[in-house]
């Protein structure tokens, strides 16, 4: 069962992603900003995590840049979800080592299209 | 809607889209018909067969038909097919067609366009070994609406978000507030024409590849044999029809025959990648030079 960490300051989205990513067969933790985020990848390496812009103390653009700078050979998959929807975040997103983008709001169809398109499904 | 009006319209859409509605679609005609007369201004569905009994009114009838058909399309809807276009059609292709560099593809039941604009950016990407090549694509659809849709290429954030990956919608897509659009440049490798399956298509002339997914389900078994023969006499010799994941020729007809080595492929029965080569009773097709009749 792969595993996938799911980072967003919002209880309500951490749920709902959970409860998506569960029918897709994953384990899921949850973490609520990019630095308990960096703290749960320390501990375990996921396979993909699951990617909130927006959120106190570390945001998910210096959580990923500072993933991608962590020691280790995995490399898990990045899949930024977000409200921030315009195209220079998507470029910036994508620059820095992310792997896919969803603009939310998000469905279940959408979440499974992407993981499936990084090679997660 | 009465037992006779339900049967006029039944009969109304088969006899001029090849549609096929059983029974149990009533509510489904209930449903959409009723938006429309809502739309219309039309004050229930006996009004609307009444108008539509004297088989005057075109517009009306038109109006029925797309009502009635389904338009769900997705970018890279069931990937399969285009991984498969990409990394076997094409490369065939470009061997086959070296001389006459030519390429002719068509979508044939395009809706608003995402089939088609999809093989539009892989071919894009591989725009480096088309060089010189002449490449068309033909999308066309019975629903004069959805080609409108199809030709000014917007969709939402959802339309793209299925299917598309994010790289591409970077790549060939200009962002306009909550609503994103096919680049120019992909827009104008399709070109989108009406046209209803079941009337002749001799002035398209010849394609390498037809796509025809998730139309054929539609019809009964008589009208899929139809359109599956009206398409098989546009198909070069050596070309490929490419069917939805549910739909199959077993049954349908012998000319078409599935690709021996790759699922969801279909070939013309006397072509030797055929899985049943000499099976089927070729059709006494006249073939038109590639490309000599569509241009203009």
């Amino acid at each position: 069962m792969k595993y996938c960490l799911v980072v967003d300051d919002s209880a309500v989205i951490r749920k709902v992603a959970r409860r998506i990513l569960e029918g897709l067969q994953f384990r899921i933790a949850e973490a609520e900003d990019g630095a308990r985020a960096i703290d749960a990848c320390k501990g375990e390496m996921p396979d993909a995590v699951l990617l909130d812009w927006n959120m106190p103390i570390m945001d998910g653009y210096d959580f990923l840049r500072t993933l991608r700078q962590m020691p280790g050979g995995k490399r898990p998959k990045v899949v930024f979800c977000t409200t921030e929807n315009d195209i220079a975040h998507i470029a910036r997103a994508m620059h820095a080592g992310a792997d896919e983008y969803i603009m939310k709001p998000f469905d279940k169809e959408i979440v499974a299209s992407k993981f499936h398109q990084v090679g997660l499904l | 809607m009465t037992e006779a009006d339900f049967d006029f319209l039944r009969a109304l859409l088969h006899q001029r889209s090849g549609l096929s509605l059983s029974q149990d679609k009533r509510y489904l005609a209930e449903s959409r018909l009723g938006m429309l007369c809502r739309r219309r201004g039309i004050d229930g569905l006996s009004t609307l067969v009444q108008a539509l009994r004297p088989g005057t009114d075109l517009l009306l009838e038109n109006a029925v038909i797309e009502a009635m058909t389904t338009n769900e399309t997705l970018f890279f809807r069931d990937r399969t097919p285009f991984d498969l276009f990409r990394d076997v059609i094409l490369p065939e292709k470009l061997t086959a067609n070296a001389a006459s560099r030519t390429l002719r593809i068509w979508c044939a039941a395009v809706s608003t366009g995402q089939e088609a604009y999809s093989l539009a950016m892989i071919l894009d990407e591989m725009a480096a070994r088309l060089v010189g090549w002449k490449v068309e694509i033909l999308g066309t659809d019975i629903s004069s609406e959805v080609l409108e849709k199809a030709r000014a290429g917007i969709y939402s954030q959802f339309e793209v978000q299925r299917g598309l990956p994010i790289q591409m919608l970077l790549r060939h897509f200009r962002q306009d507030g909550d609503k994103w659009q096919v680049s120019e440049r992909i827009r104008a490798m399709v070109e989108l024409k009406p046209h209803n399956l079941l009337l002749p298509n001799s002035h398209f002339g010849q394609f390498d590849i037809i796509f025809c997914r998730n139309v054929l389900i539609y019809f009964d078994v008589p009208t899929k044999a139809k359109v599956m023969a009206a398409l098989a006499q546009r198909l070069t010799a050596d070309g490929v029809f490419v069917l939805g994941a549910a739909e199959t020729v077993i049954g349908i007809t012998t000319t078409i025959v599935p690709d021996k080595s790759h699922r969801g492929l279909y070939r013309e029965s006397r072509s030797s990648n055929a899985q049943s080569a000499g099976l089927g009773l070729p059709f006494d097709r006249t073939r038109t030079p590639t490309l000599s009749s569509v241009r203009g």
